[in-house]
């Protein structure tokens, strides 16, 4: 690391000890923790011994990863495909309308409020009608997880197409710039920080959405993802499976955070102040 | 004089929306070859001023005509005028070059004859080795130099300059102010400069406008006949401090009529 690293970070690499390195440090403390918790949790299991239908240890529920893998990652598959294809499907559309919003100030004014109406209807009350009404039970579910992941793409991008420094925009307008460079040259680039912000909270609620969605939709037939697994354990009082699902559920979002993140980072590193680690 | 000017300012005046007066009618004759500064307090109408010669604001009455045509119309006098801002207004996700580019990119001009003229304004301006750098990498004065190569680029003859140097420290400032009178004086330009410092005005004039604030309004004119190049030494001279006295005096003049309105 040290050989390869620029000049100007050379000498502070090698005199510094492992443990003070900034990017050690942000995957060591919060490993630390991890181990620390879930040692805890083994040893408070074991030490009292909790029966294992109300809460089984960390091992059990790794053995049940491992036993269940066929069933868990198959239903962790279906999760996913709902949550990846809600998820494009909310970033084209949410960003379609912001441009339509940026567009003209009255198809911002008389769409805006429906915006905000679709975000704060908790999807849980929608989800059965609109399973009830869309009869392929893969996209009720693909339409609810959009729902709950359209609104922070079509608020961040409307923001970051407005938000253009003033003197660039004075600067293109001398310059005449049409209403497509302008766009192109200007708004988008300025956007694109925004944009990156609303896709890393839409990923996360594309999950959330699609998980919801299943729960809603429920044994009735149309899943076999993660919440059902979830729900079907619940059910069958199988309690380290529960755990299991509930694991792959949350590193999956996890993970799709970090992807948003590396995303962005890949995208404005070079320049935008929210990425640059340096000065 | 029987040649065109290159700017005239007939009676133009400037009342904001809200009501405030911002500039009382003006008339200002700027020749080809000028370098004319616009000197004066905040809130004199300096940068309004100048930002109506450019077209960046209409005025609410009078005329401004640029080699005798309105500034939209520029381009049929086979002029050409850039504006440069107070701040850098670089894009910051764009290289130096694609920055500097950008007003050709704008206008359609082909990659083939951008490229060299690129390079031309950023040797000028001496930053050709930073062509590839970011925004963001570079100093506040290197970031206001790649602002001046984007002006250059286009090959103007008028300049307009809206305190472009008022950010940086003086010992940038001073530098950066020598730098433009030999771009000046090597591309045979007009220029029409924004500053609030006497010193930058003097250094750099064949004229300065006093301005004053509140109504915004012209005081005086006064002449710089100090011949060119101006090296460092004329910053030290009788000459300089001569003339220096000369504006404040005019500026307190101007100020000490209203001075308990400019306290507001």
């Amino acid at each position: 690391m040290a050989e390869s690293a620029p000049a100007r970070s050379t000498k502070s690499t090698r005199a510094t000890p492992l443990l003070a390195r900034p990017e050690f440090q942000r995957v060591f403390y919060p490993s630390l923790v991890a181990v620390l918790l879930i040692g805890l949790w083994q040893w408070w299991v074991t030490a009292f011994d909790i029966p294992r239908f109300l809460v089984p240890s960390p091992l059990l529920v790794a053995q049940t990863l491992v036993a269940d893998a066929g069933l868990l990652f198959g239903a962790l598959f279906t999760t996913l495909k709902i949550t990846v294809f809600a998820f494009v499907c909310a970033t084209v559309l949410g960003v379609l309308i912001a441009f339509a919003f940026v567009q003209s100030r009255v198809i911002e004014t008389a769409l805006f409020p429906y915006a905000v109406l679709l975000q704060v209807t908790p999807i849980v009350a929608i989800a059965p009608l609109i399973i009830i009404w869309v009869k392929n039970p893969t996209a009720s579910l693909v339409i609810c997880a959009t729902l709950v992941a359209l609104f922070p793409i079509i608020a961040n991008t409307t923001l970051g197409l407005r938000s253009v420094n003033p003197g660039l925009m004075s600067y293109f307008k001398l310059n005449r710039a049409s209403r497509l460079q302008l766009l192109w040259r200007l708004r988008i680039p300025s956007a694109l920080p925004y944009f990156f912000g609303g896709l890393r909270i839409s990923s996360g609620l594309a999950l959330i959405g699609a998980v919801v969605a299943e729960f809603v939709a429920g044994t009735g037939g149309t899943g076999t993802g993660l919440a059902y697994q979830i729900l079907q354990s619940g059910y069958q009082l199988n309690i380290p499976r529960m755990f299991a699902a509930l694991l792959l559920i949350t590193v999956t979002g996890v993970l799709l955070f970090a992807a948003m993140a590396w995303l962005s980072k890949l995208a404005l590193g070079s320049w935008h102040e929210s990425e640059a680690n340096h000065g | 004089m029987n040649e065109v000017p290159a700017v005239e300012v007939l009676s133009v005046e400037k009342t904001y929306p809200n009501g405030t007066h911002a500039l009382q009618p003006v008339n200002l004759t700027v020749q080809e070859g000028e370098f004319v500064t616009l000197l004066g307090p905040s809130g004199c109408g300096k940068s309004t001023l100048l930002k109506m010669v450019a077209g960046l604001l209409p005025p609410s009455n009078g005329r401004l005509l640029l080699w005798r045509k309105p500034v939209e119309q520029i381009e049929s006098t086979g002029h050409r005028l850039s504006f440069v801002f107070q701040e850098p207004t670089l894009m910051p996700w764009a290289r130096v070059q694609s920055n500097v580019r950008l007003p050709l990119d704008l206008a359609g001009v082909p990659a083939s004859e951008a490229g060299p003229r690129v390079r031309d304004a950023l040797a000028m301006v001496g930053l050709d080795k930073f062509a590839g750098a970011l925004p963001r990498e570079l100093s506040g004065g290197m970031q206001m130099r790649v602002s001046i190569a984007r002006g250059l680029v286009t090959q103007p003859t008028l300049l307009l300059m809206d305190e472009p140097f008022g950010a940086l420290d003086e010992i940038t400032r001073n530098k950066l102010d020598s730098d433009l009178l030999d771009l000046w004086s090597a591309k045979k330009l007009t220029v029409i400069f924004v500053t609030h410092s006497i010193y930058e005005a003097v250094y750099l004039s064949t004229r300065v406008v006093v301005m004053a604030a509140r109504p915004g309004r012209l005081v005086e004119e006064v002449q710089i006949d100090e011949p060119y190049p101006r090296g460092p030494e004329f910053r030290v001279s009788t000459a300089f401090s001569r003339y220096a006295k000369q504006l404040q005096d005019s500026l307190l003049r101007a100020s000490g009529t209203q001075a308990e309105g400019a306290l507001s």
